[in-house]
């Protein structure tokens, strides 16, 4: 049985607004282990990105508790939080969330000039194949192409996990391909704790185990017998 | 360089037109700082070098005729360090090839070396020789002016004897930095300068052998001015001293005085506004650059950058909008002060006169202006560090709009959609609507303060020059006559009516206030010298007590109904008590009068004449000038239509640059806060403006939202403006007011117009450049961005 990385024990999210109250997650429990890649698999509005912020240090829960590997995320403050995710996790979001005015390689080096042990920007870059676009502005390149700057970014702290939410939502599906193959990659090369957050349920076959979420909770989780490639994807 | 500074450079270079805008309105407020405070201190420094080398004195005093043996006696009085005596008249001097009559005030030298006080400062060709009796030094402007090198010769009745003098050499000296002739308020090279000559050969030409008539006093550091000054009057007493006074009332240092007070109030009052404006725009653009940045802020939290590195990186961009307009200031105001000091230098008769504004005044100005984008950034930074990034990646909320008054004055007035939106837009906003008619309103009262200065100099040029002083030449006489001297006047050439007039060296003294003053005395049927009220209604003299000028009351503390005591430094030298009768407005001078018969029963004299007032057929004049040339008497000649024509010209002048210089900054101002709001509208409302235009809604139509928004707010503050400009107004007419002048609060409507006009222009242009940008919007692609 491998190390445990993640753990949550009851989590719960309200979102307070105005005047009613969103339970976005109804106690959660939750591990994910060394080396593996989880998709998490649900309905718009069921809580993955809830989750998945969570986990990554980005929001707090309502309640229950949640740790990584022997520190109480749920026990830390603002500060804790940030230098947490600054030594640790890696993100990559659906709208890729680059900084426009910077190239691809300065998006990349935004991390590695805080990271303590980082790759070089390059060596980020040419791991999702954009050798040849180093020096592109977010604008000069193709959808696809910034999501791979995305994850360039994610993985050049070489961070214990890479946390994606939805990282093909926006994307066709031949573009979503390359963009998945990276991150398979990267999981099978560097062991990166992986979860990813879809709601197309033809990613969850390359993932290592896959746990449905709907309202909130938990439906069920269901380990993968074999691992696709994600060029067997299709959508 | 780190990826988050190169991001703040990209930044910075993409909203350049806007950091400019700031930098801008900031950069004028560093320059007036920088203006203001180096010229202030490039004066001082001149100054209080050139009175240390040469020796200028602490207090001074004037008597018709003192003995020598008197000197001794004041060198020991407690708190004199040094005494200089002189002899000091004044001729008039016949020029060559000059028909006005040029007049001159006449120092003497000492006969072994230079004088103790006072000390000339050489310029060129040499001293006069003491065994020279006809050799003298001139004042240098008055000299240049007059062609009078050293070598050439000229006339002048001394004591009412024709004299030829030689001119050895050109001089300057520390009494006499603002050169004025009586009666005067502005230097005339041409008509008025000093002349030194040798002791011995003035005293034979006015019988002061063994006496002087002028005395200079150095004090000790530790000296009390005052009591000095009470001794010497004292001991000049028996021989005519009129009353000794210091620096403060030495015109040369007063007019220097009073111009260093305007720079320091000039410092004191403007740049605020351009400070503050400049805070509030760094705010409003800030804020817009934060909610834009929104995704991206999410995103460096996301990846581990802190709070505070966040928050650093936006107070970088400010504080680099701070830098350029700091810079900028910093240039601007050391290459006007460089060009104020040459303006000084046409004024003020400085041997050297160096800008020097001194490390000080740009620190000081750096800092101020450095602190000032960082208050004004530090709300929409904290707000930048508070974000959750979990919220911060989320696509921001349509905002929110409520139903509230505007829908029913819509409905009530019929509006178009396209005016709602504006409506809606400024309800929705406040805060930054808010900015905006600060902003403009503070422009349109720096133009109206700066127009006012206009309306102000012509009301006092009117008060002084057309309506109290109606007369064309004043005669000043050697002495007091008797009332006949007004017939004898009248046969001068070309004289058309001739008025006499009497002044009288007072001292006031109420409770511990004590003030030098002269007297005047006013007939009934004066007509051309007159007293005017605030409403610029003759003023009937009280038949019995004083009336003070208001400047001259309030520094005597009384109020009309005070007694105060009135010593008289002519004979009979006696101290009454006079009642305070009436207080009037005046913008220049320091006068108390009185009427005719009160004040010759208390000198218990018949009725005198000092000065003549005169009006002239110009056709005649040069008869006229002819004869006063000649005219036994005279002491001095004010010709009131050169120093009105003189004073025009240079207050347009000079009044003229200042309001270029005031009207680029209230433009300024404007356009940083129009062109920002304009920006800001453009870049939230692309896509709501883009849908307009899909909608089928003319270009025309949809600027009108952006431009009209931003012109109706400009609509709305201008009479804000007029509000903050007459409080701006009443600050500067009385912060530049001083002893010598009192700027009168006036302002025309035509002010209020020109300064609305030309702030709604501006507010104009910088909107419809903006508006430009609508035509550049791509709509299809607009409406596929995600805000
Ligand atoms: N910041 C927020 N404020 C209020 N409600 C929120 C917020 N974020 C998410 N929610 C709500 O919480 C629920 C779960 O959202 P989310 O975790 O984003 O779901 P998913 O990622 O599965 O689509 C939804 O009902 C959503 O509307
Ligand atoms: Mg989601």
């Amino acid at each position: 049985m491998a190390t445990t990385v993640f753990r949550m024990q009851g989590i719960t999210k309200v979102y307070r607004t105005g005047a009613v109250d969103v339970q976005a997650l109804r106690g959660i429990d939750l591990e994910l282990f060394e080396g593996e890649m989880v998709v998490l698999l649900g309905p718009s509005g069921s809580g993955k990105s809830t989750l998945l912020n969570i986990l990554g240090g980005l929001d707090t829960p309502s309640a229950g508790r949640a740790f990584f590997r022997e520190t109480e995320l749920t026990s830390l403050g603002d500060a804790g939080l940030t230098a947490f995710r600054r030594n640790h996790v890696g993100f990559v979001f659906q709208f890729y969330n680059l900084v426009p005015s910077l190239t691809a390689r300065e998006n990349v080096a935004l991390v590695t000039e805080i990271a303590t042990k980082p790759m070089r920007p390059e060596e980020a870059l040419e791991r999702v194949g954009l050798a040849d676009r180093i020096n592109h502005f977010p604008a000069e390149l193709s959808g696809g192409e910034q999501q791979r700057v995305a994850i360039a970014r994610a993985i050049a702290k070489r961070p214990d996990v890479l946390l994606c939410d939805e990282p093909t939502g926006a994307l066709d599906s031949q573009t979503g391909i390359v963009v998945l193959q990276a991150l398979y990659d990267i999981n099978r090369d560097l062991g990166t704790v992986t979860a990813l957050i879809t709601h197309n349920a033809a990613i969850r076959n390359i993932a290592h185990r896959v746990i449905y979420l709907a309202d909130g909770q938990i439906l069920r989780t269901q380990e993968n017998a074999s691992r696709a490639a994600p060029s067997e994807v299709s959508w | 360089m780190r990826a988050l500074d190169l991001k703040l450079i990209r930044d910075l270079r993409r909203i350049w037109a806007q950091s400019l805008a700031i930098a801008l309105v900031l950069g004028c407020g560093v320059m007036v700082l920088v203006l203001a405070n180096g010229s202030e201190r490039s004066l001082i420094l001149t100054r209080d070098a050139y009175y240390d080398r040469n020796r200028f004195a602490d207090v001074f005093a004037t008597a018709t005729r003192a003995p020598e043996a008197l000197k001794g006696e004041i060198a020991h009085v407690e708190g004199v360090a040094q005494v200089d005596t002189r002899i000091a008249v004044n001729v008039v001097l016949d020029l060559p090839g000059v028909q006005k009559p040029a007049m001159a005030r006449v120092l003497s030298l000492p006969p072994d070396g230079p004088p103790l006080l006072n000390v000339p400062l050489l310029r060129l060709g040499r001293m006069p020789d003491p065994l020279h009796p006809n050799e003298v030094v001139l004042s240098e402007d008055f000299a240049q002016a007059n062609r009078l090198i050293p070598g050439e010769t000229f006339r002048a009745i001394l004591n009412g004897q024709m004299r030829t003098l030689t001119v050895t050499g050109l001089v300057l000296s520390p009494e006499f930095i603002y050169l004025i002739g009586p009666g005067t308020m502005m230097p005339d090279d041409q008509t008025y300068g000093i002349i030194w000559m040798n002791r011995d050969a003035v005293a034979a030409a006015t019988d002061l052998s063994g006496a002087f008539n002028d005395i200079a006093l150095q004090l000790t550091p530790t000296a009390s001015r005052d009591r000095v000054i009470q001794q010497l009057d004292l001991l000049l007493a028996p021989y005519g001293g009129t009353g000794a006074y210091g620096r403060d009332r030495q015109t040369s240092d007063a007019f220097l005085s009073s111009e260093l007070h305007q720079l320091s109030a000039m410092s004191l009052i403007l740049p605020p506004i351009f400070l503050i404006v400049s805070a509030f725009l760094v705010n409003m653009v800030l804020s817009r650059l934060i909610a834009l940045e929104r995704p991206q802020i999410g995103l460096l939290k996301a990846i581990g950058y802190s709070g505070q590195e966040i928050a650093t990186h936006y107070l970088k961009l400010s504080i680099g909008i701070g830098i350029i307009g700091v810079a900028l200031g910093w240039i601007a105001g050391a290459w006007l002060g460089r060009s104020m000091t040459a303006l000084y230098a046409d004024f003020y008769r400085f041997p050297y006169l160096l800008y020097a504004p001194g490390t000080w005044s740009f620190v000081i100005s750096g800092i101020l202006g450095l602190v000032t984008v960082i208050v004004g950034a530090l709300r929409a930074v904290r707000a930048s560090a508070r974000l959750s990034p979990a919220v911060a990646m989320l696509p921001p909320a349509a905002p929110l709009f409520r139903r509230g008054w505007i829908d029913g004055i819509g409905r009530t007035f019929r509006l178009r959609q396209t005016t709602m939106m504006i409506l809606r837009s400024i309800t929705r906003w406040p805060g930054r609507a808010s900015v905006t008619l600060f902003g403009v309103s503070a422009s349109v009262a720096v133009l109206i303060a700066s127009f006012f200065s206009f309306d102000s100099m012509k009301q006092m040029v009117d008060e002084v020059f057309y309506q109290t002083n109606r007369q064309d030449i004043t005669l000043t006489l050697t002495g007091s006559r008797l009332r006949s001297t007004e017939e004898a006047a009248l046969t001068l050439p070309g004289v058309l009516r001739v008025e006499g007039a009497y002044s009288l060296p007072v001292r006031l003294i109420h409770g511990s206030k004590s003030r030098l003053a002269t007297v005047e005395a006013r007939g009934d049927g004066d007509v051309l010298a007159r007293l005017l009220d605030t409403d610029g209604h003759p003023v009937r003299i009280p038949p019995e007590g004083l009336t003070l000028s208001e400047s001259l009351a309030q520094e005597l503390a009384v109020t009309p109904g005070d007694t105060i005591d009135m010593a008289m430094l002519v004979p009979p030298r006696e101290t009454v008590q006079v009642p305070v009768a009436a207080v009037i407005r005046q913008s220049l001078g320091q006068s108390a009068y009185m009427a005719e018969t009160p004040i010759f029963a208390l000198m218990r004299q018949s009725a005198q004449v000092n000065q003549v007032h005169l009006l002239t057929d110009p056709a005649a004049l040069p008869a006229f000038f002819a004869a006063v040339k000649r005219a036994p008497g005279v002491n001095s000649v004010t010709l009131w239509t050169d120093v009105r024509d003189q004073f025009d010209a240079t207050m347009n002048e000079n009044l003229m640059r200042m309001t270029i210089i005031y009207s680029i900054l209230g433009i300024l101002i404007t356009v940083g806060v129009v062109y920002n709001a304009a920006r800001i509208q453009l870049s939230e409302r692309a896509h709501e403006l883009a849908s307009l235009r899909v909608l089928g809604f003319t270009r025309a139509e949809v600027g009108y939202v952006l431009v009209g928004e931003l012109m109706l707010l400009t609509t709305v503050a201008i009479p804000f403006g007029w509000l903050g400009g007459y409080g701006f107004s009443t600050m500067i007419a009385s912060g530049f007011s001083t002893d010598l002048f009192r700027i009168p609060l006036v302002i025309t409507r035509k002010t209020y117009a020109l300064a609305s006009v030309i702030t709604f222009a501006s507010a104009l242009a910088s909107a419809l450049i903006v508006r430009r940008r609508l035509d550049r919007v791509n709509i299809a692609m607009s409406l596929k961005q995600r805000q």
